[in-house]
């Protein structure tokens, strides 16, 4: 190859522009093939994302022709597989469950991550920090499934019947919304914790020689201080949360309730969605529809929910780098 | 002369003149985050023994090795919801491995970030990495299953639609690899009068290649732990046929686990415990195996 170059630039012209000129030789074609290549990849994500754009809106605006904008949204009777009269589409029962059960989730996740995180940042020894972030990563890549089986076979039955006597179904949204919040604790705890670690040094140095004791050092200093990045990493966990779909599923079983009960069943957006999908429902009809119309609410609810986080982290990023 | 306690307090009264109730607080404040960290971890204990008391019973070679049984779950087994899973794997990687890596190299090495369209692809990752995977799922039905692909409930449609879920992970991590070559090395290349890709091909990309090969395991194991996506896909829960080739339907664990914990029949909760544990098992390999290369081949610049 370099004898090739060496020989290519001797036998063209001399001068200042022979260099420039030997770049568009078939080499710098293949350069320029390969360039298109790893753009065309690069393209697929494009590609991906106005796929999932076309492919809910296609079915949703069929769905809406049939059935009305202010019956969906502002509808509280959620029952698109019944036929007949008893048929009705308010998605209003699915989106409650889906806020209701994030809420319950990040009720346990936020106390638990943040502390998580100002234990492994502020307080822990590099080797107690070296066991338990990496236990807290197997937890954060234990399948959805898995805990929903959990949930399922122990959550309810052994904790909140057994150990906290809390009368609920076998099915119910309690058990789904602790198991929830596990879900999120690991994502709260790793970002909130990025966070604590970005405040410089010199912050709880100065706070320090001032004569605030640790704990005034972190909840006076180092926790404001982080305190978009950690708020970021709510907004981030509280995304995850909203998206789940297996726990609910197995956990909270398969009834849509507009309840403040807890006992009972509910059914969020995702869990609606797979558990129609199971069934055998024929294609192109109004129930098929709801599943691209659900669906088209959870993706533009998820998709508002991470722009406030990409903000907020672009923030946060800009304070101390 | 003998240090008295009374010395002792004297001292410590100079030195740290915090109060008793003060430094209680600041005991119990320590106490609680250690205990609200404990909590996390011994969630995934006791979910472990749940899972291993309820399903290690049932393991053997016979487990592995027979279909599933709607019937009859003494004899039900994991053998095709087994191999779809290890297929899904290797289907999968075929995918995410060039595509992947060839949009890390693009981003990193030629895209000039001011451009609009560049920032909208970076933009687009961001986004695609926080869509729920059951969005991905009606993706997937949408074009893959049924539409312009028309592929079936065939086993590639479920890679397909793993592996564009799991994108991001790769690119990201990807990304971050390139990221760490230094830029003297690049520069070195270029000037001894390799082009840009040979200098991509033959320098940057074996330095960056373990920091790859962590992030295309870990997305993997992400990839086949995802249950949602394959529900609407069409993956079958009790596939009673061995896996014949990527356009043929196909099963996987996590769809056989939610079919038997869902079942109306509690036997089968113990079924999908002991699936839960092969599905586990699998995941602690390849983790192992990202910890390995990433031990052995990390490159410090």
């Amino acid at each position: 190859m370099a004898s090739a170059d060496f020989t290519a630039r001797a036998a063209g012209p001399s001068g200042p522009g022979a260099g420039l000129r030997y770049r568009r030789t078939r080499r710098s074609t293949g350069e320029q093939v390969i360039k298109v290549l790893l753009a065309v990849a690069a393209v697929l994500s494009v590609v991906t994302t106005t796929g999932i754009v076309i492919s809910l809106l296609n079915e949703t605006i069929s769905f809406f022709g049939e059935v009305g904008f202010a019956e969906f949204f502002f509808g509280t009777d959620w029952n698109p597989l019944r036929r007949g009269a008893q048929q009705s589409f308010g998605v209003l029962p699915l989106i409650w469950s889906t806020v209701y059960l994030t809420l319950i989730g990040l009720l346990i996740a936020i106390p638990l991550g943040l502390a998580s995180a100002i234990y492994l940042s502020e307080y822990a020894s590099p080797r107690v920090r070296r066991l338990v972030k990496p236990t807290l990563e197997v937890l954060a890549g234990i399948p959805t499934i898995v805990l929903g089986y959990f949930a399922l076979t122990y959550v309810t039955p052994v904790v909140l019947r057994d150990l906290l006597g809390v009368e609920v179904r076998i099915f119910n949204g309690l058990s789904a919304g602790i198991v929830l919040g596990i879900l999120v604790l690991p994502t709260i705890a790793s970002v909130a914790e990025d966070a604590l670690s970005a405040v410089p040094q010199s912050l709880r140095e100065g706070a320090f020689g001032l004569g605030a004791t640790q704990r005034q050092v972190v909840l006076r200093v180092v926790f404001p201080a982080a305190l978009s990045g950690i708020v970021a990493a709510l907004v981030l966990g509280a995304s995850r949360a909203i998206g789940e779909t297996v726990v609910i599923l197995i956990a909270a079983g398969a009834d849509p309730n507009l309840t403040l009960d807890l006992g009972v069943s509910h059914q969020t957006m995702a869990a609606f969605i797979a558990q129609t999908a199971r069934g055998d429902i024929s294609q192109g009809g109004t129930e098929f529809q709801t599943i691209f119309a659900v669906g088209t609410t959870l993706f533009v609810i998820t998709l508002l929910v991470n722009a406030v986080a990409i903000r907020l982290v672009r923030r946060f990023r800009q304070v101390y780098d | 002369m003998a240090v008295t306690a009374g010395h002792r307090e004297a001292t410590r009264r100079a030195v740290d003149p915090a109060s008793g109730a003060q430094r209680l607080k600041e005991a119990a404040f320590k106490a609680t985050m250690l205990l609200s960290t404990l909590v996390g971890l011994l969630f995934l204990l006791v979910l472990i023994v749940d899972v291993a008391r309820d399903g290690v019973p049932l393991l053997s070679a016979d487990f592995l090795s027979s279909f599933p049984s709607r019937i009859r779950p003494e004899d039900s087994g994991v053998r095709s919801a087994l191999q779809g899973t290890l297929l899904l794997i290797v289907v999968t990687a075929a995918f995410i491995v060039p595509v992947g890596i060839a949009t890390a190299i693009y981003l990193e090495e030629y895209a000039d970030p001011e451009r609009w369209w560049n920032r909208l692809i970076e933009l687009n990752i961001q986004n695609l990495a926080a869509v729920p995977s059951i969005v991905y799922g009606i993706l997937g039905l949408a074009w893959i299953v049924r539409g312009p692909l028309s592929l079936g409930r065939v086993l590639l449609a479920g890679a397909l639609t793993l592996g564009l879920l799991v994108l991001p992970v790769v690119i990201v991590v990807a990304r971050e690899a390139i990221r760490a070559v230094p830029s003297s090395i690049r520069d070195g290349s270029l000037a001894l009068g390799a082009t840009q890709w040979q200098t991509i091909w033959k320098q940057v990309l074996p330095g960056a290649l373990p920091g790859i090969a962590t992030g295309v395991i870990l997305a993997l194991s992400r990839a086949i732990g995802e249950t949602a996506p394959l529900i609407l896909v069409g993956a079958v829960a009790f596939y009673r046929f061995d896996s014949d080739g990527l356009l043929s339907s196909f099963s996987a664990l996590p769809i056989q686990i939610l079919e038997a914990v869902t079942d109306s029949d509690p036997a089968f909760r113990d079924l999908a415990a002991a699936a839960i544990i092969v599905l586990l098992v699998i995941l602690l390999l390849m983790n192992s195996v990202a910890i390995y290369l990433r031990n052995r081949y990390e490159q410090k610049w």
